[in-house]
């Protein structure tokens, strides 16, 4: 009598695992696609089945009373309903917070704020999804590298319908993002760096409340990870300039997704960006003119000091001290090329000098290293002289005893 | 040369009178060197011993910087390296010295063995000298680890792992290279202890045996330069060690020292990266060059072989073949007296071979 | 003849065994006389006097091969980070505002035990040990 509630204990113990789901038991045995899938899903580890999204009864064996439209089955989801089921749950703060308590719940607001939350509620069933992001029967957490909606695999995800330009023919939008992407900077941290902190679709779009950000607000997106760089830019004379004709701060130089690694070539020569406004004799191009040389000057000097101090390493001379501060002046030429978006001359200039003077200092330092080789050198042939007439002075005199085996061995010994 | 006139008046006199040196110079002057064909050999021992005392000279000097603590090892030889006067001559004096050091040391004894110098009565001689030859690789393994920068931190791993491998005292032997569990700062200060104090105690002992010995057997001619000799009624010629002999090695020490200036101005040794022992091992990481052809053995030989670990099999099969090596002057002649040449030669020839081809094998791999 | 060959051998005997004698001396000499600065720096590194750097207020400071960012939390507490970011090794900085440690690469704020706080950087900054002795910070690694 005092057993039974020993036993009940045992069988709610594993209530999630083992609580009966006649839709998946069947649909199993059918070899039907989502249920073979739905295993690695994260809703039935939580004890979620097919019914609570399809309805109909989980704990019933015969197909009839299971998909009963009675106990609410609703057979497959239209595509325009789908972000509302899956709010059902995902919208409510107490239900998340059982599972999850720092789960946000504001998904379906920000997704009804973004272009494709729109175009669904006009009726639009062709513009994204729950489901087409986040996949369906086998949704996995955002952090598993499998998920689509995982930081390494969520550009691809966007690519397959905006890099697709048959399905986006109507919305008239571009469809060359992906492949731009691909080709910058950001990219190439995400993917072949494997840094997960670097920007993709999302971090400048949003995910759930996906907006391109407006002309004006795109450089404080930008600003977001690089803070200095907008913090000089807002204070410059482009700032204003660019508001006043309707042109984004930052992707006006720099280009929206194929962001590529700039160089002082974006200031003057034939990929020059600047001469697209300024004339080569306005203040503005002369400006350009001068910061690149400077940015180019420091470069050269830092290069230059570099071989030196490499010639002296290589001779097997001890320069690590030099080195650290030749890695010192390299990023001074990081500061000067991060003052361009000043648009001052003057402030690039002053960093650009502060690095000429760390880059003649290493390279004063590699070329004393090189002396002190040379001096090291001549030592050495001084020292082989001695060495050599030393020999040359005992072959002698061994010969001279040698040839007269009578003559007192002190000849020529000391 | 007639006899050595004793000093009867003034410092000679009272020198003589106290320290009695005019036998030793009797001895000196009576002393003689074999002259044939294969004299030229009769150098590498000298040469060996020339570099010996230009180790303990740099070895003293360095002494005056370095510090035998994890902390401050590295450090210290950098120190030495950049802002010591001179401080690098000294230090790629003393690391290239000790390369070249092994190498003649094994050049002299490779002389040893194709010139039969092994012989009776001076077997002891070269035991002796085999001692000296693992004092010599003692040394070299000692002194590789006090830098303390990641290229020896890992070979002393792999060598004191290898210890650690061996049936029975394998665990306890490691444990006392080691000074504990792990290659850490006690290795560094047990390591510097048998550098400076052990080992040279050790080696000074024994060069002295060894020197003794080879002045009281005189120096030993090749079997066949005798019989030659022999078969026209006379004797080996001989010439003089002083002054004839003493000459000829002079030049051969002045020219060693210009050889070791030349390597330490042209090609100063590096001081490498700080050993930091939770970085994992860099890859193609490997022994010295005289450690190399037991490395690159180990490497070949497989996991298991039958019931044995490889690895253990691999040690065994050193430690009987340093057996049989030292062992050499009693199997090289046999019952009757009669020298096994053949058989010398071809082990003396298949060591060598060995040792040249695993060597350059674990180099280049 | 004779007598010339004998000076000849006995200048280049005595003259090259005095000039390598020398040649050799010479450099042993300096070596023995101890260098201006006598020793190496290891574990530790002056941070500079204690009425240098005002309280709220961060300096980078030399650690061997390294810099290491000191801060000066207020009147009596000190600390020191490796200034080395952990997302793409820019030099950080301190911030008096906000009272965190800043990247100006991209954005990256770490807060005074080291611990990331926002932006790209993936772990934490390596703490040092900042201790006052007389007039004078002390800087060494943590043991």
């Amino acid at each position: 009598m005092i057993r039974r509630p020993a036993l009940l204990f045992l069988f709610l113990l594993p209530v999630a695992a083992l609580a009966k789901d006649s839709c998946l038991e069947c649909h199993t045995a059918m070899e039907s696609a989502p249920a073979l899938k739905f295993p690695k899903d994260v809703h039935p580890r939580r004890g979620f089945s097919c019914a609570d999204c399809h309805g109909g009864d989980r704990n019933a064996d015969d197909p009839e009373a299971a998909m009963s439209k009675a106990k609410g089955f609703r057979g497959k989801i239209a595509r325009t309903a789908v972000p509302q089921l899956c709010a059902h749950c995902h919208s409510d703060a107490n239900l998340m917070h059982k599972y999850m308590p720092q789960q946000r719940v504001d998904q379906y607001e920000l997704y009804q704020t973004s272009v494709h939350g729109k175009r669904l509620a006009a009726g639009d069933g062709s513009v994204a999804n729950c489901v087409d992001c986040h996949s369906v029967h086998d949704i996995r957490e955002v952090k598993d590298p499998q998920s689509p909606v995982h930081p390494l695999r969520l550009p691809e995800t966007c690519a397959r319908c905006h890099a697709d330009a048959g399905h986006m023919a109507k919305y008239k939008i571009p469809t060359n993002q992906f492949e731009e992407y691909r080709k910058s900077v950001h990219w190439a941290a995400l993917a072949q760096r494997g840094d997960l902190s670097a920007p993709s679709c999302a971090s400048c779009h949003g995910n759930h409340g996906a907006t391109p950000p407006q002309v004006s607000s795109v450089a404080a997106v930008c600003g977001n990870c690089h803070a200095l760089i907008e913090e000089l830019y807002s204070k410059s004379p482009h700032q204003p300039a660019f508001a006043a004709m309707g042109a984004a701060g930052c992707v006006t130089c720099h280009g929206s997704h194929g962001v590529l690694m700039p160089s002082p070539a974006m200031l003057v020569g034939d990929k020059s960006v600047c001469v697209q406004c300024h004339d080569a004799g306005s203040a503005g191009g002369k400006a350009a003119v001068e910061m690149a040389a400077s940015i180019n000057g420091l470069s050269a000097a830092l290069k230059n000091s570099d071989q030196v101090l490499r010639r002296a390493a290589s001779s097997g001379m001890e320069v690590s001290e030099a080195m650290l501060r030749q890695q010192e002046a390299q990023a001074t030429l990081v500061k000067a090329r991060v003052a361009v978006h000043a648009f001052r001359v003057a402030a690039v200039g002053q960093l650009a000098q502060a690095g000429l003077a760390a880059a003649a200092e290493t390279r004063r330092a590699g070329e004393d290293a090189l002396k002190e080789r040379d001096y090291r050198r001549m030592g050495l042939a001084v020292a082989l002289l001695a060495i050599l007439a030393t020999i040359a002075g005992l072959w002698l005199a061994l010969r001279a005893i040698e040839r007269n085996p009578q003559a007192p061995a002190e000849a020529g010994r000391r | 040369m007639e006899g050595i006139k004793t000093n009867t008046g003034g410092l000679g006199g009272w020198l003589e009178e106290r320290l009695g040196l005019s036998a030793m110079r009797e001895f000196l002057a009576h002393k003689t060197v074999p002259v044939h064909s294969a004299t030229m050999w009769y150098y590498f021992g000298g040469i060996t011993l020339f570099l010996f005392v230009i180790q303990v000279l740099t070895g003293i000097l360095l002494l005056l910087y370095y510090r035998p603590t994890a902390t401050e090892a590295y450090e210290s030889v950098q120190f030495i390296m950049t802002r010591v006067q001179f401080g690098w001559l000294v230090r790629s004096i003393h690391s290239w010295s000790a390369n070249l050091m092994i190498f003649t040391a094994f050049v002299h004894m490779f002389s040893v063995v194709f010139l039969r110098s092994y012989r009776r009565p001076r077997e002891v001689t070269w035991l002796s000298g085999m001692a000296l030859l693992g004092l010599a690789l003692g040394f070299g393994f000692s002194g590789y680890l006090l830098p303390w920068n990641t290229i020896s931190y890992f070979a002393t791993k792999v060598g004191t792992d290898m210890a650690a491998s061996l049936p029975g005292i394998g665990p306890a032997l490691a444990r006392f290279l080691r000074g504990g569990e792990d290659v850490g700062g006690a290795t560094l200060t047990r390591f510097f202890g048998f550098h400076v104090a052990v080992l040279p105690g050790l080696a000074t002992v024994l060069l002295l045996v060894h020197l003794a010995l080879v002045q009281k057997h005189g120096i030993s001619s090749p079997p066949w330069v005798e019989r030659k000799f022999r078969a026209q009624g006379g004797k080996t010629p001989q010439m003089p060690f002083f002054p004839n002999f003493f000459l000829r090695e002079m030049m051969a020490w002045y020219a060693a020292l210009g050889v070791l200036g030349s390597l330490a101005a042209i090609f100063p040794w590096e001081l490498g990266e700080k050993a930091d022992p939770f970085v994992s091992a860099p890859a193609g990481i490997r022994p010295e060059w005289y450690f190399l052809a037991p490395f690159y053995t180990l490497k070949l030989i497989p996991s298991r072989v039958l019931f044995l670990e490889g690895e253990l099999l691999g040690l065994l099969g050193f430690g009987l073949l340093a057996v049989f090596w030292i062992l050499l002057p009693f199997w090289a002649t046999n019952r009757q007296g009669m020298e096994r040449t053949r058989l010398v030669t071809g082990a003396g020839v298949a060591l060598l071979a060995y040792l040249a081809t695993f060597s350059l094998l674990g180099y280049f791999k | 003849m004779i007598t010339e060959r004998r000076n000849l051998i006995r200048t280049l005997l005595g003259g090259g065994f005095t000039a390598s004698l020398v040649a050799f001396l010479y450099p042993v000499i300096r070596f023995m006389n101890p260098p201006q600065v006598s020793e190496a720096s290891v574990n530790e590194v002056p941070g500079g006097k204690v009425q240098d750097l005002k309280p709220n207020s961060g300096k980078i400071v030399k650690f061997g091969s390294r810099p290491v960012l000191l801060v000066r939390l207020n009147q009596t507490e000190w600390r020191a980070f490796s200034a080395v970011c952990t997302h793409l090794n820019c030099t950080v900085q301190y911030q008096e505002q906000r009272r965190q440690i800043w990247c100006a690469c991209h954005n990256g704020f770490y807060d005074l035990n080291g611990n990331v706080v926002s932006g790209p950087p993936p772990k934490a900054l390596e703490e040092y040990l900042a201790r006052v002795r007389g007039d004078e910070v002390v800087i060494s690694r943590r043991a």
